[in-house]
């Protein structure tokens, strides 16, 4: 691959994740918020950038993580993005406890909760999934993550987008339709419904 | 004897008369039993306080929170009913002493307190509302703003005695 077609890949890989954060970062809410609360927020930002990398990395799209590495760091970035979640609903829950009981009990008002709460759950499942897939075998194994791939992917999406927070709602709606557009292509490269034995 | 036939036509017209009555019951509760009262809002009463103080103003003011308090069944406005309000604000964040306060109604059952901004919180920008002072049922509210830019908010309720 071009040097110059390798810069811009990960250039606008780094932007479509960076800039929402520093916009962020920017917001007027932040004043009035507290420190554990504004990293919660931002843990929340962060696993949202997190799903957009990991359709990327499995189909090996990333220039200089092809294949295997690409494998590697996909199943890196999904600890992380486990931990990211952790990060968010415990800061919340230290922020405002009835809020976050409410939303992990599926009795909140807020109409986005119940989205997280569940892609949440997906992306448990799946690191739990993972830590057992040898004894699965590939086929179980990829039918799960690809069902709860997809639960992860409309949740936080829609998740993000209900939410009124330290987003700013341009650069967050052009990240979550990065993640949706990433997730359907390479669902689609990689054929997934056929359930064939990966390609090496 | 008269003889139940469970067929067609009578299940039809049995179905369609619960029907009847059941859904004109959902629109139309005033007509039966007067002013319905408010249930509780979920979420309402998260980070309440009990025995907020009565004050002039929360803080610096600059929003205003107003609604109405009535009886239920004949909705007859109640005064003097002790209402308390709280919310994440410039000036604080909602467990917080200071972003917390108590006004009553005037005669015509109308309460309005000033309070500092609302910004969001937990992804929605909204306020708390209690009643709590016993005489009539508990109601906790939790009205959403619909732009956080607004700088008022209102919300009603309606009592029913306890």
């Amino acid at each position: 691959m071009r040097l110059a077609k390798v810069t811009l890949i990960w250039v606008a890989l780094v932007a479509a994740i960076c800039v929402p954060i520093a916009v962020a970062a920017l917001s007027p809410l932040l004043a009035w918020r507290g420190p554990v609360y504004i990293l919660a927020g931002f843990a929340g930002i962060i696993a949202l950038g997190l799903v957009l990398v990991q359709p990327l990395l499995i189909a090996g799209y990333l220039p200089g993580l092809p294949g295997y590495r690409g494998r590697r760091a996909h199943h890196w970035i999904g600890g992380a993005l486990a931990v990211a979640v952790v990060v968010h609903v415990a800061g919340l829950w230290f922020t405002s406890p009835p809020d976050m009981i409410d939303a992990l009990l599926f009795t909140s008002p807020t109409p986005f909760s119940p989205f997280g709460v569940i892609a949440m759950w997906a992306i448990f499942a799946v690191a739990l999934l993972a830590a057992l897939r040898r004894r699965l075998g590939l086929r179980t194994w990829r039918i799960a993550h690809m069902s709860l791939a997809v639960v992860i992917v409309v949740g936080s999406v829609v998740h993000g987008m209900l939410v009124e927070g330290t987003m700013e709602t341009m650069s967050k709606a052009a990240l979550c339709a990065l993640v949706l557009a990433a997730t359907i292509k390479v669902m689609v490269d990689l054929r997934v419904w056929r359930m064939r034995t990966r390609r090496r | 004897m008269t003889t139940f036939v469970l067929n067609r036509r009578n299940l039809l017209a049995a179905g369609g008369s619960v029907l009847a009555t059941g859904v004109s019951g959902l629109f139309l509760p005033a007509r039966a039993q007067g002013l319905a009262p408010t249930p509780s809002m979920s979420g309402g009463s998260n980070n309440y306080r009990k025995g907020a103080p009565t004050v002039d103003r929360i803080g610096k003011g600059g929003f205003w929170m107003s609604g109405t308090v009535r009886r239920a069944g004949d909705g007859a406005p109640l005064a003097n009913q002790r209402i308390q309000i709280w919310a994440h604000t410039i000036e604080g964040q909602e467990h917080e002493p200071q972003s917390h306060g108590a006004t009553l109604t005037d005669k015509n059952g109308v309460f309005r307190l000033e309070m500092p901004q609302i910004i969001p919180i937990f992804g929605q920008p909204h306020g708390h509302l209690a009643y709590d002072s016993g005489e009539f049922e508990t109601v906790f509210l939790r009205p959403v703003m619909r732009s956080a830019k607004e700088t008022s908010l209102e919300a009603h309720f309606v009592l029913q005695p306890a």
